[in-house]
C-alpha cells in the first residue's frame, strides 16, 4: 500500500514539475524524483527554491524560566490582562480541565503528561504520565483521562484522585498507523460520549491510503470504530458548538505552493460519515491543487467555514461558554494559531476569536492575543485555549513551555 | 553527584579532579586520595565547566575531534542541537548507557553549560582518508536530490537546532542514518526518520563518504 502511493505521488510531482521547465530538464528531473521522493514535509516543493533556508521549526527540550517569559511582548485586547499560570511545562501543547479543578497538559515531542494543581493559592506541576510516544492527544471525561499517542489510544481512570501515585495508562485502541508525519493526534469526547481522532496525511501532499486523512470516532471502551469524515491533511484542534452539537476542526492546509496559497481552514461536520474535506484533491475550498487536483473540482466537497491564513497552524480551538468575559463573547470560539514556518515573512502567532453567526456560518475574526512573532521571529508559540471555570482563558505555550492566563481587568472596560 | 547540587557552595575550597595541584607532601596525599576518588566519583566536586567537560572529551576527543570508532566529534556542533541531544539523553528518550549514565542528575543549567561550552570547539577537520573523486560526486549529487543543503545548510556546518555533519567521522555518520532508517534512533522530531525511509543503503554508503570529507 505505502508503495502503491509513494509511486503514484512521484509521477505526478515529475509530471507536473515536467510541465513547468524545459523537456531537456524535466526528463533529468524526471529520473531524481523517480529515484527516490523528497521527505514528506518537503513533497511537493518546487525545484526552483530547493535551496530555500524554510523549514520546521523544532521547539526548545527546555522550558523557559519564569521570568524569562515573553510576557511583555504579549498584547492582549483591550480590557483583557495576561498573566502566566504556570511555567515549566516542557512542550505544552493540549490544555485539558479536570472536573476536580487540575489542568492537564500534553506534549508532542517530549514523552511526558503534566498535571497543574492549585492549592493554597500556590500551583504546582507534576508528571502524571511518562515514557509515552508523542501523546499529543488528550481528553477528559467523567474523571477518566484518555490518552492519545502517535499510534494508540489509553486512558487512565479516577486520574484526579491518584495524582501523585497514577496507574500506567491502559490501552484502549492499539495498532494505529505508525507513521511519524502528522501522526501525532488531536483527542476529544463528543456529545455522544465517543472520542473523536484523526489519522493526518503521512506527508505535506500525496495521495492518502485507506486508513489515512480521516477523522475517526470509537466508544470509551475501543470498541466501533468508524470514519466521522474524510479528505483532512492534519487537524490539531476541535471542539463542539455548543447549541448546534456539530464538531468544528481545524485543518493545516499543504505546504510548498505558494507564500499566500492556499489557507488553513476552519471546518465543520455536517453529515457525520460523509462529509469529505477535499484533501488532497482540493484546498481552501475553492482551489484544485496543481499535482492531485486534476480531474476534481471543489465543488464535490465540503465547504470550509472560515480560511484562517496561509501556513499560520492555526491548532486548538475551544467555544467560550462562561460569562466571564461578558455578554458579547458568549459561544465566541477562540482558536490559537501556532505560527508559520513554511513563509518568508511568518504569519500566525496569535490568538484569534471567531465570531458565528446563528445557523454556525462565519461572521467574523479578530485578533485577541499577538506578539508571539517579533521581528519575524517566534518569542512563543500558542499551542490550544482553554476556558476555565472562572472565566478565564488559559494558553498553552509549547515553545517556552508555559500557560498563560487571560482575565478581564475590569476597570479598564469600565473606562471605555 | 551533582555539582551544582545545593550546599555546595558551603564545601571547603579543594582541588578538583581535572586539577589535581599537590606541592607539599599533606598535598601529595591530598592529591592522591583526591585522584581515588575522582576515579570514582569523577564529579564529586564543583568545577569549571572546562573541568567537568574533560570526560566527554576524552571519549569525543580534546579538541571536538573524536579518534574513537562510532564516537562523533563534537566540535562546532550546534549549541541547540546538543542541548537537545543532551536532554534526550537525561530523559532517556535517547538510549545509550554510557551516556544515560553520565548525564544522569544533570539540571537544565547544566545541560545549558555543557552545550554552549561544546559548541564552541573548532570544528573538526575532514578525514585525511584518501579521497575517490567519483564517489564525492555521486555524494555531491545524493545530498542536493535528497536536500540535506536544505536543512543542514549548503556547507552543512548546520544551524539551530540542526546539527552541522560536515567532517563528522564517517562511521558515526552511517550508524546514525542507518539507525534513523531502521526508526532505532527516532529522533526529536521525526524529519530524519522519515527523511532516510526511502534511501537505499549504497546512497546512505555514499553520503557518509562525502559528509565525512566535509571541511
Amino acid at each position: 500500500m505505502y508503495k502503491a502511493r509513494i509511486s503514484v505521488s512521484k509521477l505526478a510531482v515529475s509530471i507536473s514539475l515536467g510541465g513547468l521547465l524545459a523537456a531537456t530538464l524535466a526528463s533529468k528531473l524526471f529520473a531524481q524524483q523517480a529515484a527516490e521522493p523528497p521527505p514528506p514535509w518537503k513533497q511537493g516543493q518546487p525545484a526552483a527554491i530547493a535551496d530555500s533556508k524554510l523549514a520546521p521549526i523544532a521547539p526548545p527540550p527546555l522550558p523557559t524560566a519564569p521570568d524569562k517569559l515573553p510576557l511583555d511582548k504579549l498584547k492582549v485586547k483591550t480590557g483583557f490582562k495576561i498573566e502566566v499560570y504556570a511555567a515549566g511545562v516542557p512542550n505544552a501543547r493540549t490544555l485539558r480541565l479536570g472536573d476536580k479543578g487540575t489542568v492537564f497538559v500534553s506534549s508532542r515531542v517530549q514523552d511526558k503528561i503534566h498535571a497543574i494543581v492549585t492549592k493554597d493559592g500556590k500551583r504546582e506541576v507534576k508528571v502524571i504520565a511518562s515514557g509515552l510516544y508523542r501523546p499529543n492527544g488528550i481528553a477528559l471525561h467523567k474523571g477518566t483521562l484518555y490518552i492519545a499517542e502517535l499510534y494508540q489510544i489509553s486512558k487512565i481512570e479516577k486520574i484526579e484522585d491518584n495524582l501523585d501515585n497514577p496507574p500506567k495508562p491502559t490501552v484502549i485502541l492499539g495498532d494505529l498507523p505508525k507513521d511519524e508525519p502528522h501522526g501525532w493526534k488531536y483527542l476529544s469526547v463528543g456529545p455522544d460520549e465517543k472520542l473523536y481522532f484523526q489519522v493526518g496525511a503521512p506527508c505535506n501532499i500525496c495521495i492518502p491510503s485507506e486508513r489515512h486523512a480521516k477523522i475517526y470516532r470509537v466508544g470509551l471502551d475501543g470498541k466501533g470504530l468508524e470514519v466521522y469524515a474524510y479528505g483532512i491533511r492534519q487537524i490539531v484542534g476541535m471542539d463542539w458548538h455548543p447549541t448546534l452539537k456539530q464538531l468544528y476542526f481545524s485543518e493545516n492546509a499543504r505546504d510548498w505552493l505558494s507564500e499566500d496559497v492556499p489557507e488553513d481552514k476552519l471546518n465543520r461536520v455536517t453529515k457525520p460519515g460523509k462529509d469529505n474535506f477535499g484533501y488532497p484533491y482540493c484546498h481552501q475550498g475553492n482551489f484544485a491543487d496543481p499535482e492531485f487536483g486534476w480531474g476534481h473540482s471543489c465543488s464535490e466537497f465540503s465547504k470550509p467555514v472560515a480560511l484562517l491564513g496561509p501556513h499560520a497552524a492555526a491548532l486548538g480551538l475551544k467555544f467560550y461558554t462562561g460569562n466571564g468575559f461578558g455578554n458579547q463573547y458568549r459561544n465566541v470560539m477562540f482558536l490559537a494559531r501556532h505560527g508559520s514556518w513554511n513563509r518568508t515573512v511568518k504569519i500566525g502567532g496569535d490568538v484569534v476569536v471567531i465570531k458565528l453567526n446563528g445557523d454556525g456560518t462565519f461572521r467574523s475574526m479578530e485578533p485577541f492575543i499577538t506578539g508571539f512573532i517579533q521581528n519575524n521571529n517566534y518569542v512563543g508559540r500558542p499551542v490550544d485555549v482553554l476556558p476555565m471555570t472562572d472565566g478565564s482563558l488559559l494558553v498553552s505555550d509549547d515553545f517556552n513551555g508555559a500557560v498563560y492566563r487571560v482575565s478581564r481587568t475590569g476597570g479598564r472596560v469600565a473606562g471605555k | 553527584m551533582n555539582a551544582s547540587a545545593p550546599g555546595d557552595a558551603e564545601l571547603p575550597r579543594i582541588p578538583t579532579c581535572g586539577r589535581v595541584n599537590a606541592t607539599k607532601a599533606t598535598g601529595r596525599r591530598l592529591g592522591v586520595v583526591l585522584m581515588l576518588l575522582c576515579a570514582l566519583m569523577p564529579r564529586a566536586w564543583p568545577a569549571s565547566i572546562e573541568e567537568r567537560i574533560a570526560p566527554c572529551l576524552a571519549c569525543h576527543g580534546e579538541r571536538g575531534q573524536s579518534t574513537n570508532p562510532e564516537v562523533p566529534s563534537l566540535g562546532a556542533q550546534t549549541s541547540a542541537y546538543i542541548l537537545i541531544q543532551l536532554f534526550l539523553f537525561r530523559e532517556k528518550m535517547r538510549r545509550l548507557d554510557i551516556m544515560n549514565d553520565a548525564i544522569k542528575g544533570f539540571t537544565d543549567d547544566d545541560l545549558r553549560a555543557f552545550a554552549d561550552t561544546i559548541a564552541k570547539l573548532p570544528p573538526p577537520p575532514p578525514t585525511g582518508d584518501p579521497t575517490d573523486p567519483a564517489r564525492m560526486e555521486r555524494g555531491r549529487a545524493l545530498v542536493r536530490q535528497y536536500r540535506c543543503n536544505v536543512c543542514h545548510n549548503g556547507d552543512l556546518a548546520g544551524r539551530d537546532s540542526v546539527p552541522r555533519i560536515a567532517g563528522q567521522r564517517e562511521d558515526f555518520l552511517l550508524k546514525t542514518m542507518r539507525e534513523y532508517k531502521a526508526s532505532i534512533r527516532a529522533g526529536y522530531e521525526a524529519s530524519m526518520a522519515e527523511v532516510l525511509q526511502p534511501v537505499p543503503d549504497a546512497d546512505i554508503l555514499d553520503l557518509a563518504y562525502f559528509v565525512a570529507r566535509q571541511p
